[in-house]
């Protein structure tokens, strides 16, 4: 792998490796069963440089911010690398939001071109607000032929044949904003700065090695900072090999293993839950006497790989399991959200490690994760290298605020002094999770001191951010709350939204006003709904500029109310 | 083409087969993930069957903020 330490800049680092391993494959994008693009490294230069051009013969300038509207694809990444080598800043977002929350966060970032996805330009420009924005150049992938883009530029023909000039960046400057959420009023967007990036990208590879003929396989949007960092960064920086596929389906995934003999791959929880599930079906309908076998088996791959993986002897014992997966899955990486133990512990009895971990977007994606020596499933796993961890205020079993400090931590939020101030704090980044650090240096989280969820897909969702679905409602106030926060519970699992209502003096919580909260929600994404209504009847607490005061709001629910009261949707 | 009646139809009957649940208990409106229990992944699942069944592809992205059937089979009407 490249020495990152020698690197000042993400651009430079991926030139760099570009140069190195030009007859590599660095990517390949399947969709289904076909294949859409396969690309070596030097493959991948001469796909980006012209864009690269382009740009530069368009205006882009050292420190210009470029957008990423995209589906989880090859021209993700070539646009990206374009972006990085003429300075600029990239604003990776996420093509699941909204076109009020893309439109949203994109005239928050002031990102002056655009690259997007036709499909999801024609929903964009659709509405009002697009003619508002800052962006001057929109590409567009993917468009038809007789496509009208009104303006935007096809990304296949935005192509400038002259070299482009490579523009470098210090560690210091900044690589990328990424919003963690804001979506609804706040914007929370992460500046992470170059070094933010190679310092965590070293820690990561320390851990888990990538070289040329590893391929890992990227599933989760590149959007997603795991992503990023997993199925671009890491990998590109060490001559292996990214099979993007364009699709979640089950059947594609399995698909994807063994035509690609894949080495590593990052899922959310859910995705793992779903292979764990079509597993032991699988097994179960063993006949008995292959049952019992394969149960032996597990067992005694168990017993001698208690102490540390031992990926030869597994391969060996369990050969038809591995053969399922392709044979090369060196393991399986988790994180975005709570896993089970045991789901890890399911796959880690077969021989397949889960690197299962722990982060944020404002830590620069991980900041714990488990190093396998032994393996423990009931934790996040150890700081990485570089990361420092403590647990604020511990009560008496240990457990209080997590902090982080390292070089992987963000800038601040992006014309955000108070919210950066509030968050980090003397250099350390407070987390807002609940955990405890156990003898040997393992993090266990047990739930969470911020009013948010994470779903087992891995989003963040911030209750302020759905509250805009409910403007209108005939109440007199309503605020929406995780039931976690307003009534503390030890636990991520299957973490849930609560809409406090508060009707006028003397309404009633009527069926039509019930139904009406059921029809709002309904039309929210189905990880974004609220599961249950929470009757009011007092005055929210209020600041002198009429916000609600929902830290007070959420004491004296506490003091008042069971979660019992809660009533379901 | 059939009509977007007969799609509706298809898709709950396709969607009553893969989660294996009486037909009669499934309508255009219902909320799938809500009626049949089942997360974003195993509503993928049965896009897959819709698709082979109806010989079209469908986007991964055709589902979201997709959640009753009368929408699904709208979209998939679109594309017949």
């Amino acid at each position: 792998m490249l020495d990152l330490r020698e690197y000042q800049s993400l651009g430079e680092a991926l030139r760099a490796a570009l140069e190195r391993w030009p007859d590599e494959v660095c990517l390949i994008e399947a969709d289904r069963e076909r294949e859409n693009a396969r690309l070596t490294y030097s493959q991948f230069k001469h796909a980006a440089l012209p864009l690269a051009g382009a740009l530069q013969h368009a205006g882009f300038q050292s420190g210009t911010r470029a957008a990423i509207i995209m589906t989880n694809q090859s021209k993700w990444l070539v646009s990206a690398y374009a972006i990085f080598f003429c300075g600029g800043v990239l604003v990776p977002l996420d093509y699941k939001l909204t076109v009020a929350e893309q439109l949203q966060l994109l005239a928050h970032s002031k990102a002056e071109f655009l690259i997007v996805e036709y499909h999801l330009w024609r929903a964009i420009t659709q509405a009002e607000g697009f003619k508002r924005l800052a962006a001057r150049i929109v590409l567009v992938t993917e468009a038809p032929a007789n496509a009208d883009l009104a303006g935007a530029k096809r990304w296949e023909e935005f192509v400038d044949a002259r070299e482009p000039v490579f523009v470098p960046r210090n560690r210091q400057d900044p690589a990328c904003i990424v919003y963690s959420s804001g979506t609804g009023g706040r914007p929370k967007g992460c500046v992470l700065r170059h070094e933010n990036y190679l310092e965590q990208c070293m820690a990561l590879t320390s851990l888990y090695p990538f070289s040329p003929g590893v391929r890992y396989l990227s599933i989760l949007p590149t959007n997603h900072a795991i992503d990023f960092m997993i199925g671009f960064i890491g990998p590109f920086t060490c001559g292996a090999a990214v099979v993007h596929l364009r699709t979640l389906r089950p059947e594609y995934i399995r698909e994807a293993f063994t035509r690609y003999k894949i080495t590593y791959m990052t899922l959310v929880p859910m995705v793992l839950k779903n292979l764990e599930r079509g597993l032991r079906q699988r097994f179960a309908d063993l006949p008995k006497g292959r049952r019992r076998m394969l149960n032996a088996l597990i067992s005694t791959n168990r017993a001698l790989t208690r102490r540390r993986p031992n990926l030869k002897l597994s391969r060996t014992l369990l050969g038809q399991v591995h053969e399922a997966f392709g044979g090369e899955l060196r393991a399986f990486f988790v994180g975005g959200a709570f896993t089970e133990p045991s789901t890890l512990q399911f796959f880690y009895d077969l021989g397949i490690p889960v690197g299962n971990g722990y982060g944020c977007t404002e830590a620069g994606t991980v900041i714990t994760v488990n190093d396998f020596k032994p393996f423990r499933a009931d934790t996040v796993g150890k700081p990485l290298p570089g990361m420092e961890v403590k647990i604020l205020a511990p009560d008496a079993e240990g457990i209080g605020e997590v902090a982080v400090r390292g070089k992987t931590i963000m800038s601040k939020y992006i014309d955000d002094p108070e919210m950066t101030a509030q968050t980090i704090v003397d250099g350390w980044l407070m987390t807002g999770d609940l955990g405890r650090i156990d003898a040997t240096g393992h993090l266990q989280l047990f739930g969470r001191k911020k009013n948010m969820i994470v779903t087992e897909e891995g989003k963040n969702i911030y209750p302020e951010d759905i509250e805009n679905a409910f403007e209108g409602l005939a109440v007199k106030e309503f605020c929406v709350f995780a039931a976690n926060y307003l009534w503390p519970a030890r636990s991520l699992v299957g973490e849930q939204l609560v809409i406090v209502l508060h009707p006028e003096a003397g309404q009633a919580i009527s069926q039509e006003l019930i139904g009406n909260v059921a029809d709002r929600n309904r039309r929210l994404l189905n990880y974004k709904r609220i599961s249950g209504y929470l009757s009011w009847d007092r005055d929210f607490p209020l600041t002198a500029s009429l916000k609600i005061k929902r830290g007070e709001l959420a004491e004296q629910i506490r003091a008042s109310v069971e979660r019992s009261a809660v009533v379901p949707l | 083409m059939g009509s977007l009646q007969n799609t509706t139809d298809e898709v709950l009957r396709l969607a009553a087969e893969h989660f294996k649940v009486p037909r009669e208990q499934l309508t255009p409106d219902d909320d799938f993930f809500k009626k049949l229990g089942i997360n974003s992944l195993q509503a993928l699942d049965l896009l897959t069957r819709i698709e082979h069944h109806f010989k079209i592809e469908l986007p991964d992205y055709e589902l979201q903020g997709v959640s009753d059937f009368r929408t699904l089979a709208e979209r998939i009407q679109l594309r017949l």
